[in-house]
């Protein structure tokens, strides 16, 4: 009635319409395998209990499938954390960051980052960052997040950059720089980015960074 | 696949070229641009002009950073919600939006259908006023004062009905985990489609004396060509890769609440210029009203808005990314929680953030005149930016 500037856009009306095309495309074996490869219960980072996904595992299929693809690649180098719907979460070891982050980029089509997440984990001594990858070409990705992490020592906090596969990355890394203190290897201005030019104290994401008075 | 390698473009690098080049003769010139909002807002960027063209831009935000991320963790759930959303004041049931959706998730809460219907309701009103007022300053800007006058009056048709609705006229805090924080009053139905009808009416008249206005469409049109290829490497979102010939939105792809049972298109343009970032945002409240009609009619009349919360509830540990359709494009939350009554990490993912990447790439090359047709069209909110 009002829109006059559509074309083409019946396929993106429903999800439904996206997992059922990719179910297709999944032989039956291959579901098996992937039910069987990977668990349903998702075993959280932060504490040791466990949260059920409400969703059946037949929804699951097509997040499966994307993992299967990568798994069929990097075999043991990347762990699976979870499986939602429409979320996924790998880890990576930094060394293969860049190899992995290629191939998603080239390979499966999650074209750009959606956001950088640097999130610090005193317990274990370590920095965890999460490119939240997402795919604007491939309808049947649209919905899908694709959570690429890996964790770097506290003390010592350096990573490679993204920006050679992700341009999107550029000041997300360097908010994390100075908000978490993780040096990127690659960046071309690890520097001061949303903080005053002055500030002299310590990153203050970091959780040894208390706001005064509290 | 295409491959999308970042890499440093031809302009840039001849803008880089210049610099050296110009330097020797000291033709260049560093102006300082904010952050005392000389129609930049509340940031400043340095660009570098060789006569009438700029070769260089280094944003610098940060000058409204308040540490919202910092902030939610010394806070419980819902003593978040407030503080949430003052980074957009003017779209403040979107950025509560996706934090409830991803804290719902968390503490494994469902909302009420009637209160996914106000939801959508309130979250349509802000869209409305936050591109209301955006449309006001770039009409501003750009020297067209009606511009201005006309949409800062109708977005108080909006507010007025948002202030009837959540009994605040800016920031509601009216989006909660578990549903909105109170019902709907009597009358309002009819008060919103007759509001709604009159503003239909309006936005015709925009489109008269300012999108077919010859000035304005030479200010814009072919300036700041955003190719589609350089939207998808930079990241942008919104009414700016909309208007990159990309049909993406979060309504769409992932709907969330009631979005899916809901009838609109996603509107988008191919001619990738400031004119046509500036038409998405108009488009889209023209589709705007069209939604708030339907979900008007679709709501149940009687029902629960919330679910009750019991105090200092706590969520099983774990993790949540949930996204939703702001003014500005994808808006997401990513939130962590210990199993606590306060959350161990929150991170707000904005639009406004991810579109100002593509400032130094419009800008440099451009004349110096274009610049505000081509920062006010990447629909950039600096306090959201800044967080």
């Amino acid at each position: 009635m009002i829109s006059k500037i559509s074309e083409n856009l019946d396929k993106w009306n429903s999800r439904q319409f996206i997992t059922t095309l990719n179910d297709d495309n999944i032989s039956q074996n291959k579901k098996s395998d992937n039910l069987k490869k990977f668990p349903k219960e998702i075993s959280s980072i932060v504490g040791d209990s466990k949260i059920q996904t409400s969703k059946t595992e037949s929804s699951l299929l097509f997040e499966n499938s994307v993992i299967f693809k990568i798994s069929s690649k990097f075999d043991s180098k990347i762990v699976v954390e979870f499986v939602k719907p429409s979320r996924i979460k790998i880890r990576v070891d930094p060394a293969n960051i860049i190899e992995i982050a290629k191939f998603l980029n080239h390979e499966l089509g999650f074209d750009h980052a959606e956001s950088v997440t640097g999130t610090d984990y005193p317990k274990d001594n370590q920095i965890e960052v999460i490119y939240h990858l997402g795919s604007y070409l491939r309808d049947d990705l649209a919905h899908l997040v694709l959570s690429l992490t890996t964790r770097t020592d506290r003390d010592e906090a350096r990573l490679p950059s993204l920006l050679p596969v992700y341009g999107s990355v550029e000041y997300h890394e360097r908010e994390i720089f100075e908000m978490l203190g993780v040096y990127f290897d690659g960046h071309p201005r690890n520097e001061r980015f949303l903080l005053p030019e002055d500030w002299a104290d310590i990153p203050p994401l970091r959780k040894e960074f208390h706001i005064k008075g509290r | 696949m295409e491959n999308f390698d970042y890499k440093i473009n031809d302009t840039q690098k001849l803008g880089l070229e210049i610099i050296k080049e110009a330097s020797f003769d000291d033709r260049l010139m560093t102006l300082s641009v904010g952050p005392q909002h000389p129609g930049s807002g509340h940031f400043r960027f340095v660009i570098k002009i060789d006569g009438d063209y700029i070769v260089f831009c280094d944003p610098d935000p940060g000058y409204v950073h308040r540490g919202e991320e910092k902030m939610a963790e010394y806070r419980t759930y819902i003593q978040n919600i407030p503080h949430l959303e003052r980074p957009v004041i003017h779209d403040s049931t979107n950025i509560t939006y996706s934090y409830s959706l991803a804290v719902e998730e968390l503490l494994g809460i469902a909302v009420p259908r009637r209160g996914q219907f106000i939801r959508a309701i309130a979250s349509e009103f802000n869209r409305q006023i936050y591109t209301l007022y955006w449309l006001a300053i770039y009409g501003i800007f750009l020297g067209h004062s009606t511009m201005f006058m006309w949409p800062a009056g109708d977005r108080e048709l909006f507010i007025d009905l948002m202030e009837a609705l959540t009994g605040a006229r800016v920031t509601h805090a009216f989006n909660i985990p578990g549903g909105v924080r109170n019902d709907i009053p009597n009358g309002f139905k009819e008060r919103c489609l007759r509001q709604v009808s009159y503003f239909e009416k309006r936005l015709n008249e925009y489109e008269d004396i300012f999108y077919n206005n010859p000035l304005f469409r030479q200010r814009t049109e072919k300036v700041g060509i955003l190719t589609k290829e350089d939207a998808i490497k930079l990241g942008v979102t919104g009414s700016v890769l909309r208007a990159s010939g990309i049909p993406y939105d979060i309504r769409k792809v992932e709907p969330y609440d009631v979005y899916d049972e809901i009838d609109f298109k996603v509107q988008y343009l191919k001619t990738c210029d400031s004119f046509a970032r500036s038409y998405v945002p108009f488009l889209d409240m023209k589709e705007s009203c069209y939604i708030i009609k339907q979900l008007l009619d679709k709501m149940p009349e009687s029902g629960d808005v919330r679910t009750k919360l019991q105090s200092n509830v706590k969520g099983q540990s774990g993790e949540s990314y949930k996204r939703v359709e702001s003014g500005r494009g994808a808006l997401g939350y990513y939130v962590v929680s210990d199993g606590s009554p306060k959350p161990y990490r929150v991170k707000i993912s904005v639009g406004s953030f991810r579109n100002i990447l593509a400032l130094p790439h419009l800008l440099v090359g451009s004349k110096l005149g274009d610049m505000p047709a081509i920062y006010w069209s990447l629909n950039y909110w600096p306090v959201e930016a800044d967080r």
